[in-house]
């Protein structure tokens, strides 16, 4: 059980605000979610035809320019990269397949948090103040961001078990609940060569979609085929490139609040999260209908608005 | 033809209670509904011994040399903990699945012992908060009754979430027992039978309930302690979210945990024995160093001083009784033996309460059945039985050598099965292998 | 006139402050500013006064009131008024799920929609909605009346006891045992009261009745699907 926040900005004159705005949206959720926290921050696109794969390791002085000099090296391309706190931004212009390879045979404890064009993931056990800090989200810029406060329910604490969850290139999922068949399912992606690598229920609908995409399904219908497989209780919202969706389960007893002014989109599980945010007051608010899938792109909002 | 009885073999899978049961239902078209707890074999206490004085370990003499039963839950929050004399406690049962005299019987009982009872599903009577000194409220998810009032007046508040007997289960009462002032405590029309919701109507996950504590909080002025209750299934992760949500107390109930009215299917198929749950339990409590800082009442099937003692042992802080209080009180004694047979059982057998014409007197609403028995008569069997169980607790604390029944602890004990090992995570007896470490 | 400031005095206090308050108390006219999203603001009351809260509130705004009439101006969490015995609570704008969750007495009024559950396991309040509601509202309802405006969302009245629905809109769906009743004098007069009690401005004739056909109230083979 988890608190989530959504931040998506219409006004590109907040952007360098986002990290900032986002930090007070994460702390307070923090009653709902103390064991760990993480954001998905969607910035800095990476130049034509490169990569961006954020890249985590549990050492906290882990030698990350000899990993990106090896990998250009190896890969004979070149390499960039930005360190935060124990996560790692590295830009390549090798493919994101190979990158992932060439990591996975050197050095099989460092794990690929996400991998794209503009997303970025941070994530690690902590109270959400302190994981913010850690990786200096206050100063962060971009675009829009998804944040997760958790309250481990069945699996164990670890930076591995927290949220965002990547669900492909520039995609991610955190969750807000419970899910009752997650077992079956996990194991029926891993047959299907959908890579899970913990117990955790969230990780394994964060699969189920990576596995949909991966099928040629589109985010609405692998959100639609999301809502009839999962069974239990979730309130999802997947970043995506250009902006991100929500959707509730039917039976929606785990909450969700929408609030939208001219200058930006935001979603939380409970209202005082967006209360602070600039212009709060007056922002329309309203809660998404079970079973719908809402989502915001750069070119404005899409389907379920009309409910 | 006369029958060579050596031929004569009934199938394990369908011995005559199965045979009976398949035909009932296909006679009836509805689940059985009865009361009381599981009654099938289940490891449990039992198989647990303890190991007593040595030559390295010396006991306590009886009487002079003290050992002391006292007990504080709910000191980490609440303004005014509460002070228990002895580590056994009533568990929750509603007015409406016992009667009036029951509940004042228990009531007067636990006050004579310096402990608490624990309202139900029905709500607070006047009766029990005047007869007991020290009431647990609990909130349901029913809300029969609820009302600021009455939590103002409790000395500590329950969240139930689910109980041994039923977890994933709401409370039921059969039209029979629901009275006019049953009917009129729960908003309910009279004589219909009671669907119950088995979610809390306004939370739903740990993350709302640490909203809900808060709110329970601020209208009682952060006074009381607040208790979380919970059937043991998934226990290990239940505890660890009862003390991340913010409780003072949580209270296990196993499997063998009574009721007065639900499902066969849910009192014998669902939830797992007290025996590896008082453990898991105390293990979570450790991982999160809040042994002791967040208390643990144990229950479900306590029915003597060893197995209060053996609970201990494990690591709750206290346990309470349900069905063995009822047992004190009479249920299932051999007397009225034709008012057992009209509901066609038998002393020693019967699992009735649901039919409100308990035979002796407890779990019912029927004035006339309730006569049977007398409050203060009542209060005295539950005052000698809890005596009982705090002595035969203590002899068994002084012969392990300990002055306080909290200095029990899981090196007392040897188990007798590999079950029972394994579940405890005790020794099994003569070896040092608890099988699954 | 009394003012009470949240981004001044921590909830404890603010609540602390109303919750001692009695019956006969000189300043019948209090004000909460800055709610911000709180939670529990405003519950355990008992003196009959007049709040208002100044913005939008969290989860269980108004928790198990007696005799206080109490204002919203903005949005509600979840729990709005839940277990309510007396008094009043109105929001003047949305509330979110479980509002008037349940509530013994007094009278719940919402200017905007609630979403899901409204009215759920209500014992005796009255709720009057101007907007819509969400689905599973009235679930388990016992007594007392839900008035909605505008439309209901599926599952209305699921498993419903003696509670009355009056909807003026479009109902998704019925839930379990729950069907449409007959509209006669009576019942038009116990919603004009209830409108008029909510003041709000519409036409009893335009409502619909809804309410148990008692059909589970002892088990029979036969309904046995509706389980």
């Amino acid at each position: 059980m988890c608190g989530i926040v959504g931040l998506y900005l219409k006004d590109d004159a907040l952007q360098p605000e986002l990290g900032r705005r986002l930090t007070s949206m994460l702390i307070e959720m923090t009653d709902r979610g103390p064991d760990s926290a993480g954001f998905a921050v969607y910035r800095n696109g990476a130049p034509q035809g490169w990569s961006k794969l954020t890249l985590y390791h549990p050492e906290p002085t882990y030698d990350w320019d000899a990993l990106g000099q090896g990998l250009a090296a190896a890969l004979e391309t070149e390499c960039d990269g930005v360190r935060r706190a124990s996560h790692f931004v590295l830009m390549t212009a090798a493919s994101a397949e190979a990158a992932r390879r060439w990591i996975g045979e050197h050095d099989g404890d460092v794990r690929v948090m996400s991998v794209g064009e503009a997303i970025e993931i941070y994530k690690e056990t902590g109270l959400p103040k302190e994981v913010a800090a850690r990786f200096g989200l206050e100063t962060i810029s971009g675009t829009h961001a998804i944040g997760h406060t958790r309250l481990a329910t069945e699996s164990a604490v670890t930076t591995e078990h927290s949220h965002p969850f990547s669900t492909g290139r520039d995609l991610c999922l955190v969750h807000n609940g419970s899910l009752s068949n997650h077992n079956r399912l996990r194991a029926w992606l891993r047959r299907r060569g959908v890579e899970i690598q913990t117990d955790n229920d969230s990780e394994v609908a964060a699969g189920y979609l990576t596995y949909r995409l991966r099928e040629g399904a589109s985010l609405e219908e692998a959100l639609e085929a999301a809502i009839k497989d999962l069974d239990g209780f979730f309130t999802f919202a997947v970043g995506t490139r250009n902006g991100f969706a929500v959707v509730r389960d039917p039976i929606a007893c785990k909450h969700a609040v929408l609030a939208e002014t001219d200058q930006w989109v935001a979603m939380a599980t409970e209202y005082r999260a967006i209360a602070k945010l600039p212009g709060a007051e007056a922002a329309r608010i309203w809660e998404p209908v079970p079973g719908e899938i809402y989502s915001w792109e750069r070119t404005g909002m899409n389907a379920g608005e009309t409910h | 033809m006369t029958v060579d009885p050596r031929t004569l073999r009934s199938s394990s899978s369908f011995p005559p209670h199965v045979i009976a049961e398949i035909q009932r239902a296909a006679d009836q078209g509805l689940y059985e509904i009865r009361g009381f707890g599981a009654k099938r074999a289940l490891p449990t206490f039992d198989d647990l011994v303890f190991l007593g004085a040595s030559t390295s370990r010396y006991p306590l003499e009886g009487y002079r040399e003290k050992c002391e039963t006292k007990v504080v839950l709910g000191s980490r929050f609440a303004k005014n903990p509460i002070e228990l004399k002895i580590p056994i406690t009533i568990a929750g049962m509603s007015f409406g699945a016992l009667g009036a005299n029951a509940k004042e019987a228990l009531g007067r009982a636990a006050t004579a012992m310096g402990t608490t009872t624990t309202t139900g599903d029905g709500g607070m009577t006047p009766e029990e908060r005047e007869s007991s000194k020290t009431l647990v409220y609990q909130l349901l998810p029913s809300r029969y009754g609820m009302n600021p009032d009455d939590l103002r007046k409790a000395d500590a508040i329950e969240v139930v979430i689910g109980q041994g007997a039923k977890p994933g289960g709401g409370g039921m009462l059969l039209g029979q027992k629901i009275t006019e002032r049953v009917a009129g405590m729960r908003t309910l029309p009279e004589g219909i039978d009671q669907r119950s919701a088995c979610r809390q109507p306004d939370w739903t996950g740990p993350d709302d309930l640490e909203i809900k504590i808060h709110e329970l909080r601020e209208i009682t002025g952060w006074r009381v302690p607040i208790y979380i209750k919970i059937g043991a299934t998934r226990v290990t992760y239940d505890v660890q979210l009862a003390v991340k949500a913010g409780a003072d107390v949580i209270v296990l109930d196993g499997m063998q945990g009574g009721t007065a009215a639900t499902q066969d299917v849910f009192i014998e198929h669902v939830g797992i024995p007290t025996l590896p749950a008082v453990r898991q339990a105390v293990e979570a409590l450790q991982g999160l160093d809040m042994h002791r800082e967040v208390q643990l009442i144990v229950s479900g099937g306590i029915r003597s001083g060893a197995d209060v003692a053996k609970a201990l042992a494990l690591g709750a802080d206290a346990v309470a009784i349900g069905s063995a209080a009822m047992v004190a009180l009479g249920c299932n004694k051999p007397v009225f033996e034709e008012d057992y047979r009209a509901l066609g059982t038998e002393p020693g057998c019967c699992h009735h309460c649901h039919t409100g014409r308990c035979p002796v007197g407890i779990t019912t609403q029927d004035p006339e059945l309730e006569q049977r028995l007398p409050p203060d008569h009542g209060a005295r069997l539950v005052r000698n039985y809890l005596s009982t169980m705090v002595l035969e607790l203590q002899t068994l604390a002084r012969a392990c050598g300990k002055s306080h029944v909290h200095n029990l602890e899981p090196e007392d004990l040897a188990a007798l099965t590999i079950e029972a090992a394994a579940m405890a995570g005790v020794p099994l007896a003569g070896t040092h292998w608890v099988p699954g470490r | 006139m009394a003012r009470l400031d949240l981004a001044e005095m921590s909830l404890r206090e603010v609540n602390g402050e109303l919750q001692a308050l009695e019956a006969g108390v000189n300043d019948l006219d209090w004000r909460v500013a800055n709610p911000q999203g709180a939670h529990a603001v405003a519950v355990g009351l008992t003196a009959p006064i007049r709040l208002t809260i100044e913005g939008h509130v969290g989860f269980y705004c108004g928790g198990m009131n007696q005799n206080a009439e109490i204002k919203v101006e903005g949005h509600a969490g979840p729990g709005l008024a839940e277990n309510m015995m007396s008094g009043s609570v109105r929001v003047a704008g949305n509330a979110s799920q479980m509002a008037g969750a349940t509530g013994h007495g007094g009278l719940l009024v919402v200017e905007g929609d609630t979403s899901s559950r409204c009215g759920i396991s209500m014992k005796g309040i009255d709720i009057v909605v101007k907007g819509s509601v969400g689905h599973m509202s009235a679930f388990m309802a016992q007594k007392g009346h839900l008035v909605v405006c505008g439309d209901a969302g599926r599952d209305l009245g699921d498993s419903i006891y003696e509670a009355i629905l009056f909807i003026r809109g479009k109902v998704e769906s019925l839930g379990a045992d729950c069907v449409e009743k007959d509209m006669a004098p009576a019942h038009r007069e116990v919603l004009a009261g209830l409108l008029a009690e909510a003041g709000v401005d519409a036409d009893p004739s335009e409502f619909r009745r809804y309410g148990s056909a008692r059909k589970l109230y002892n088990f029979n083979i036969d309904h046995a699907d509706q389980y």
